[in-house]
């Protein structure tokens, strides 16, 4: 058998200690009438058969097409060395840092994490990690709803509308009320959400750039919800960090974002990583792990998991957060990422992904009939394209091309049938965006 | 070894891509800008490969050194299925791809995978339906509560309550409380599920009840059959926690045995890595009652054999993740899972619980075993004799990571007095067993002769034992020095 050892000598051997005369006598103890009735799983395959079995399942799917989708999760280009050092086993066949002595290359690599995210979003403490962004969304309004003891959260339409539905499944049974502010031509509705944040609001949840790629800020209502003892919350996007007005300097209380854009595969989903930061004043009630600093007897520096009183294998289900295994080796991955490509690499990246966002919509807009759902506010590296006609039939007539257009807003957002969400990265090449163009105009 | 930051050389040249032509202050107001850097590091590739590859130095893994943590399943993860699940087919699918007119198209193998995934779990677990979606084991616990609520809610009997047994896991009860319950705990006896303590407090406000079998003690639940008769008939949901899989396959078909609802630790059982913590994959499987309550999506395969992903589902509890969950980890899982069959699944549980067994026995005469009897995958025995010299646990612990083991779980479970909980795993040679039981002789031996040479490890490691204390109170978890 793969992966097991033992011959059956050493069977034998081990048997005979054991005091046993089969294996099946070790399971002696699960009751005949709950043996089970059938375990017909196909049989085994050779590694090469596997191997050539999943290729062909991958070669099935389409990863040929020049592709303009995002909505949160971004295709970035990621350094070869990334993946060279992600595949050593001391880091992926490790487990959780409970022995911090025979961890301490996990622990400082956490340390370090924490202290990137940190500065890339301005906010002064920062975890290990939870899922993806979608959770450390929902991870944060249950700070809030901790530390305020209120049940009410404002929510912008603006933000993804997938996190949004991935809130309201958590909180359905914890009688908190979910108020959602429309967004207006995808821009955030500050007057009506400044409006919705009062005395009985626990959490006012806002994401920048927001779902239709518009950039404000956020200052003012921030600044209203400390008024109110509230806590503001701003889901964010690393890449574009590097360039924008950070969560920190408009008042942000939490940032939390999809770390997905940092180094890691599309993968269909995941593994993804939800990147967690917040005030001092709130850390014991951030979930998940954090490595500190500290020293050995003999004064030399390392690291450890602390705060531990806050998590669940000593708290129980008086726990901040049931969370336990979390995203480590996507957190490395995203340190990783940010070292190699650096200070001015991220920035880099940064730019020439707004520069071809930029580029693109002058394109498109002048193909006539098309405009941007909102004209008055600046965006970043993603946009939303209003059509003549339904975004829907934009996207099909462009897949016949080899281009995945964007995508289409009408399935969250009723009215706006005729919208499509068009991102760039660096990735993307000025006769790439000039063919989507020259395919949109022919489409129409 | 300094942190990165501190390695930092301003205008040093990584991995850059080329000169935009514009600035962003080209588009955007100035207002709406950083206006100043994040001093992140800025260094030379080889820098940060030097970097990575030290700390990876100070690391034990399952690659480098036996791993016998407890309740962790710390086995070895074949290397062919990290190549499988980074083909560029699966690895550059983009999650909302599905959700475009025609989407499906162009992601059927990703769909027929995770369809496949979910037949062959319920195979072996002789659930009716499966989701992927969970990211974890715990997040499973939290999807699986849901469901619970879900389906009691929709019977018109909403209730209050989920038991766990002490001897749960700690993410049992912190789920439970997530998903709005009250949680009552329930004295074990004998290391096992009293059925008598468990009917006392069975009323009419508990939604559920939520087992691992084996347990955290390693032993098998023995009083199953009576406390699923328990469970019907006060409307109970049974939950498993499958964490522990990895000791029954082949032997015990939770589908089969009564239970609900259960949720998989793909990263224990079922051969995918750990990563240093995650990222893990916790599949939940569910009774037919529960089926119109899983998580959206779900894979649809119709009559001509073709995949696509359904949404409509009007009883389910919503989204639990924001697709599919960690695809990523679920394709390893898929490969080795067809890699080994159900003969291969069958003799990972035996092998793994003839090595606890063997362990067990090598050890009996050195620590005491609180409940001596066969066990499953793992057993947890107690250095509480070991106390009356002044060692603990913890410097046992410390003391065979000195001799390039990791530790056995020790900080759990909470109900064995200085626990030691040891879980070998099928993938661990004989050898490595023996020699394992030889320098854990030795270290016993040196607790009654020089109790101060094991209280004083580690000597061997890039540090010593780290003040806990100081790292608590001093809250440094940024580097403000770099
Ligand atoms: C018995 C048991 N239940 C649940 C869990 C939680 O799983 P995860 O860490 O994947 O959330 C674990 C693992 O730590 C476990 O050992």
């Amino acid at each position: 058998m793969p992966y097991i050892p033992h011959t059956p000598d050493e069977v034998r051997e081990m048997l005979d200690v054991i005091g046993a005369a089969s294996i099946d006598e070790l399971f002696a103890e699960i009751p005949a009438e709950l043996r089970p009735k059938s375990f017909d799983v196909p049989p085994g395959l050779t590694e090469m058969e596997v191997r050539r079995r999943l290729e062909r399942l991958a070669a099935k799917n389409r990863t040929d097409m020049s592709s303009f989708l995002g909505g949160g999760f971004y295709d970035h280009y990621v350094p070869s060395a990334a993946d060279m050092l992600l595949a050593r086993g001391e880091f992926y066949t490790a487990y959780t840092p409970y022995q911090p002595e025979a961890s301490q290359g996990t622990l400082q690599a956490i340390f370090e994490y924490q202290t990137a995210v940190a500065r890339l979003f301005e906010m002064e403490c920062a975890n290990a990690g939870v899922y993806d962004g979608g959770t450390a969304l929902y991870e944060a309004v249950m700070m809030a709803v901790r530390h305020t003891r209120r049940k009410k959260v404002v929510v912008s339409e603006a933000v993804n509308p997938i996190y949004r539905i991935v809130l309201a499944t958590y909180t359905k049974n914890l009688r908190l009320t979910l108020v959602t502010v429309p967004h207006m031509r995808g821009s955030d509705d500050m007057a009506a959400l400044t409006q919705a944040v009062d005395a009985e609001t626990a959490a006012v949840v806002v994401q920048n750039p927001n779902f239709f790629g518009t950039i404000q800020d956020f200052t003012s209502l921030f600044s209203t919800a400390r008024d109110q003892g509230a806590v503001s919350i701003l889901s964010g996007y690393p890449v574009l960090q590097t360039v924008l007005k950070t969560p920190g300097a408009m008042g942000a209380d939490i940032a939390t974002a999809e770390g997905q854009s940092l180094g890691l595969p599309l993968s269909f989903g995941g593994p993804y990583l939800g990147i967690m930061t917040c005030r001092k004043a709130l850390v014991r009630q951030m979930p998940g792990r954090i490595a500190g600093r500290t020293a050995d007897a003999s004064g030399r520096t390392g690291y450890v998991l602390t705060l531990q009183a806050r998590e669940q294998h000593i708290r129980r289900q008086k726990a901040t957060s049931n969370i336990c295994s979390n995203q480590a080796l996507c957190a490395l991955r995203a340190l990783v990422n940010l070292c190699l490509t650096g200070e001015e690499g991220l920035t880099r990246q940064a730019a020439l992904s707004i520069e071809n966002a930029h580029y693109a919509a002058m394109r498109l807009c002048c193909i006539p009939e098309i405009t941007l759902l909102n004209r008055d506010l600046p965006y970043g590296n993603e946009f939303t394209a209003v059509f003549p006609i339904n975004a829907k039939k934009i996207v099909r007539a462009l897949a016949d091309e080899g281009i995945v257009a964007g995508f289409p807003l009408g399935r969250y957002y009723p009215g706006l049938e005729n919208a499509l969400l068009v991102c760039c990265t660096e990735k993307h090449g000025r006769d790439e965006i000039d063919r989507l163009a020259r395919k949109v105009e022919k489409a129409l | 070894m300094s942190t990165v930051f501190a390695k930092s050389v301003p205008g040093r040249e990584g991995v850059w891509p080329e000169k935009p032509r514009t600035e962003p202050v080209d588009f955007i107001p100035e207002g709406l800008l950083r206006g100043r850097d994040a001093n992140l590091p800025s260094l030379s590739e080889l820098d940060v490969v030097r970097h990575f590859t030290r700390l990876s130095s100070k690391n034990y893994g399952v690659d480098s050194n036996f791993y016998p943590l407890g309740s962790c399943t710390m086995k070895y993860n074949p290397k062919f299925t990290e190549e499988v699940a980074a083909l560029p087919g699966f690895s550059r699918l983009h999650p909302l791809a599905p959700q475009l007119p025609g989407g499906g198209d162009m992601v059927p193998g990703a769909l027929e995978v995770m369809y496949e995934t979910e037949q062959l779990l319920c195979q072996i677990t002789g659930m009716a339906a499966f989701t992927l979606h969970p990211m974890a084991g715990a997040h499973g616990e939290l999807t699986g509560a849901l469901m619970m609520a879900a389906y009691h809610a929709d019977k018109g009997h909403a209730k209050t309550k989920i038991i766990c047994p002490d001897s749960a896991h700690g993410t049992n009860p912190a789920s439970a409380a997530i998903a709005g319950y009250e949680v009552v705990s329930i004295a074990s006896k004998d290391g096992i599920i009293d059925p008598e303590a468990l009917a006392a407090v069975l009323d009419d406000q508990v939604a559920g009840v939520m087992m691992t079998v084996p347990n955290t003690l390693g032993l098998f639940e023995r009083h199953l059959p009576r406390i699923v008769e328990l469970c019907r008939a006060a409307d109970a949901l049974l939950y498993y926690d499958g964490a522990n899989l990895n000791a029954i396959l082949g032997k015990l078909r939770v589908g089969d045995a009564g239970f609900d609802v259960v949720h998989l630790n793909l990263h224990k059982t079922f051969g995918t890595p750990h990563g240093g913590g995650g990222p893990g994959s916790g599949p939940v499987g569910v009774s037919e009652r529960l089926i119109p309550y899983l998580p959206i999506s779900r894979v649809f395969k119709d009559e001509a054999g073709r995949f696509s992903l359904r949404y409509d589902y009007p009883k389910s509890i919503g989204y639990v993740a924001p697709f599919y969950g960690n695809f990523g980890v679920m394709l390893k899982a898929y490969a080795y899972i067809l890699r080994l069959g159900g003969e291969g699944l069958t003799r990972v549980s035996e092998n793994a619980v003839l090595a606890a067994n063997y362990l067990r026995k090598r050890l009996d005469d050195l620590l005491d075993v609180p409940f001596d009897r066969t066990c499953m995958h793992e057993f947890v025995a107690s250095a509480e004799r070991q106390g009356k010299n002044g060692v603990h646990a913890l410097d046992i612990a410390k003391a065979l990571l000195d001799r390039g083991y990791h530790a056995p779980t020790i900080y759990f479970p909470l109900i064995v007095k200085e626990a030691i909980m040891i879980e070998p795993t099928e993938t661990e040679s004989k050898d490595t067993l023996d020699a394992f039981v030889t320098d854990l002789r030795e270290i016993l031996a040196l607790a009654e002769t020089n109790p101060a040479a094991i209280t004083a490890a580690p000597v061997t490691l890039p540090v010593g034992r780290l003040d806990e204390t100081r790292a608590a109170r001093a809250m440094e978890i940024t580097d403000d020095l770099g």
